[in-house]
């Protein structure tokens, strides 16, 4: 079973992290062990998840997608149906409920498009914990109507105007603000990444996602799913779908990253086809950086998508052949966006597009599965905004009217 | 080898050990050769140069500025190494180089240690590699007769501080407060009680760093200590006057004569 006791999934994994904060991780993974078996947790977990988040999920039969894919039969994970409308609340309530139980009263976050801050937010509320987000300045000004959703919910969104000014250095400042306060604070990760035990305290919390989902779909089709497709940042959906599938050999995994403008260009971050293994944010994993090791500037017009590292088990599944990994780019992202509004009637997230646009994309070559299952892992009403500013300047307006205060409307 | 004797040498003395920290390449990599020689000559006993990475996570503001601004000058691992190598022909203070874990693995583990030692780098601290993950490197480092720095926290367990004190070769660099590098107002009131339970462990030197800038500062924690590590307050000036390297060498050296001198006072009242 993966990963070890310290954290390495093969050679990915780990902790890398300064010697403040080893002790914390030592606590977590030791408190995180005995809850994950104690029947009370689960419980208490899983009412909330019921009546809280919304869970189960749906597993829907995209018909309309399915006849214009013209191969195999495509069901979504309904993840955008969740309370707060993405798969991340999944993770932060369980987070939540862990900083409860260890006694701690403050519990902080990074985040990039504000959906995992929103969700940290939400769970602090309910469970009345202090909470602090930090976020890129520039992902503030990319994600205002989020950041104006955390203050609501008590939250405190602190700035980040180091590096970038993005997912990364948010990252970088929630772990230095750990290291200060690590004796009365909780860092919630938002994703599979980080040191050990989150990558695997994460997958675990999201499982729910395939669990529930190898289920609906038995009990729907009488038979396991020949394919499974998720887009991959730090790739928390997808390992959430991915888990409880890992020994059904016969099912494929696919995760889907952002190629932003395209992998001939710098502005990309395409993490596990392009990048090499590399150390960032406390585990060894697949890293987007210059030959010396200094980290890549990355882009995706997707603010969750847009970051230089990947959760290590992704790694390890790449590296062991497991799941295969590609890549789309802003605008196929920005196609499927619409079609998946129009065919279905469902805006998805800039994110879950990508995974629709690689099926869009290559649906010759996905003529050989009889059945999958896409996770959609959030709902697009965030980035209406994005998408309107996006077409005009990609000049699809060629093909569509836009405006950006109207409907983004597509001529067939 | 170097380490360990001239913390001999310093307690044959009475003295304390005064390691200063600079970023490589801030403002320049000949300004940074120039403070290197200037800091030894006003009284630093040990030298620290930091190989700037792109995502800092144990360093405040200052220092991260700091490898922003080397890293846009164009410093990067091998033009490091090449300035180690120059700087070794000058000066016979040890030189530690402090670095993220990932410039090291992506050089290559056993490349980074033999050229380091090639170069005349006598240490290694990575704030970033605690001891679960450090045994490739410090065998390499062992084989070279390069120094692996451990750290050492006020959240270190005993079980932590034991399994440490095994492995550490050098010194160990015991970390004042919990938090990032930085200058502060008053010097943690952890810091003393930490060093005495560290000492119960180990024969090595301590010395102690983040939050100590002033020389009263470094008079307190020479008190206590082996050794004062100080960082940020010559980094701050390194921001302050880059654009006028003459009045920076004279800034810094004044301080460093200032911080040595705090250093040997107190270490000569304690003398028996």
């Amino acid at each position: 079973m993966y990963p070890d006791k310290f954290g390495h999934f093969e050679e990915f994994g780990g902790r890398y992290v300064p010697e403040t904060l080893m002790p914390a991780l030592e606590e977590l993974a030791e408190k995180y062990e005995d809850l994950s078996r104690e029947e009370s947790f689960q419980r208490e977990l899983n009412h909330y998840l019921q009546n809280y988040v919304g869970r189960p999920t749906p597993l829907y039969f995209a018909k309309a997608l399915t006849e214009m894919v013209g191969g195999p039969k495509i069901y979504l994970k309904r993840e955008d149906l969740t309370h707060t409308g993405a798969h991340k609340i999944n993770n932060t309530l369980g987070q939540a409920l862990l900083a409860r139980r260890m006694g701690k009263e403050r519990v902080i976050a990074e985040t990039g498009a504000g959906q995992h801050g929103v969700a940290a937010a939400t769970a602090a509320a309910m469970f009345g914990l202090k909470c602090e987000v930090y976020m890129g300045k520039e992902d503030m000004e990319r994600q205002s109507l989020n950041v104006f959703r955390m203050n609501l919910l008590g939250a405190r969104v602190n700035p980040v105007t180091s590096g970038s000014m993005t997912l990364k250095d948010a990252t970088n400042e929630a772990i230095r603000d750990w290291v200060t306060n690590v004796q009365d604070t909780y860092y919630i990760i938002g994703s599979v990444v980080g040191p050990h035990p989150y990558p695997r305290m994460v997958r675990d919390f999201q499982a729910i996602i395939g669990r529930e989902a190898r289920e609906q779909f038995i009990k729907a089709e009488g038979k396991l799913p020949d394919c499974l497709v998720a887009c991959v940042g730090g790739g928390s959906n997808a390992i959430g779908l991915f888990y409880p599938f890992m020994e059904d050999r016969k099912v494929d995994m696919i995760g889907v990253e952002a190629a932003g403008l395209g992998l001939n260009t710098d502005k990309h971050a395409a993490t596990l086809t392009l990048g090499r293994p590399g150390v960032l944010h406390g585990s060894k994993s697949f890293l987007l950086q210059d030959s010396y090791g200094q980290v890549s500037p990355v882009h995706s017009i997707s603010a969750g998508l847009d970051y230089p590292g990947v959760g290590p088990e992704h790694a390890f599944l790449k590296t062991n052949g497991r799941a295969s990994y590609f890549s789309v780019t802003d605008g196929e992202a920005l196609e499927a966006f619409q079609v998946l509004s129009q065919a279905e009637g469902i805006i998805p997230a800039l994110e879950s597009a990508h995974a629709f646009a690689h099926v869009i994309k290559n649906k010759e070559n996905l003529t050989k599965y009889n059945s999958m299952i896409i996770c959609l892992s959030g709902r697009g009403d965030k980035d209406v905004n994005t998408v309107a500013g996006a077409l005009e300047k990609m000049k699809i307006a060629a093909e569509c009217e836009v405006t950006l205060e109207g409907p983004v409307e597509v001529k067939r | 080898m170097r380490i360990k004797s001239t913390f001999k040498e310093l307690k044959s003395r009475g003295e304390k050990a005064l390691i200063a920290f600079i970023t490589a390449g801030d403002p320049d990599v000949e300004t940074t050769e120039k403070l290197v020689l200037e800091m030894e000559e006003k009284g630093a006993d040990i030298i620290e140069l930091g190989l700037p990475f792109s995502d800092p996570l144990a360093d405040g503001p200052v220092i991260q500025k700091s490898s922003q601004r080397a890293l846009k000058k164009g410093m990067n691992t091998s033009a490091f190494l090449e300035m180690i190598s120059r700087l070794r022909q000058k000066t016979r203070v040890p030189l530690l180089v402090l670095t993220y874990y990932n410039l090291v693995f992506s050089y290559g583990e056993e490349k980074f240690i033999t050229d380091a030692a090639r170069a005349g780098i006598d240490g290694l601290v990575i704030p970033d590699l605690p001891l679960e993950e450090s045994s490739s490197l410090q065998s390499l480092a062992l084989q070279q007769g390069v120094d692996l720095i451990y750290l050492l926290t006020p959240t270190s367990t005993e079980e932590r501080i034991r399994m440490t004190s095994e492995r550490a070769q050098g010194f160990i660099y015991c970390v004042a407060l919990t938090g990032v590098t930085g200058v502060r107002d008053n010097l943690s009131i952890n810091a003393e009680e930490m060093v005495k339970r560290i000492k119960n462990y180990t024969p090595l030197p301590l010395a102690l760093g983040f939050g100590i800038s002033t020389p009263q500062q470094a008079g307190e924690a020479a008190a206590f200590c082996d050794g004062i590590i100080v960082g940020s307050g010559i980094v701050r000036m390194v921001e302050q006057l880059g654009e006028s390297p003459g009045n920076l060498l004279r800034e810094v050296g004044n301080y460093i004569s200032s911080l040595k001198e705090s250093t040997r006072e107190t270490s000569s009242q304690v003398r028996p």
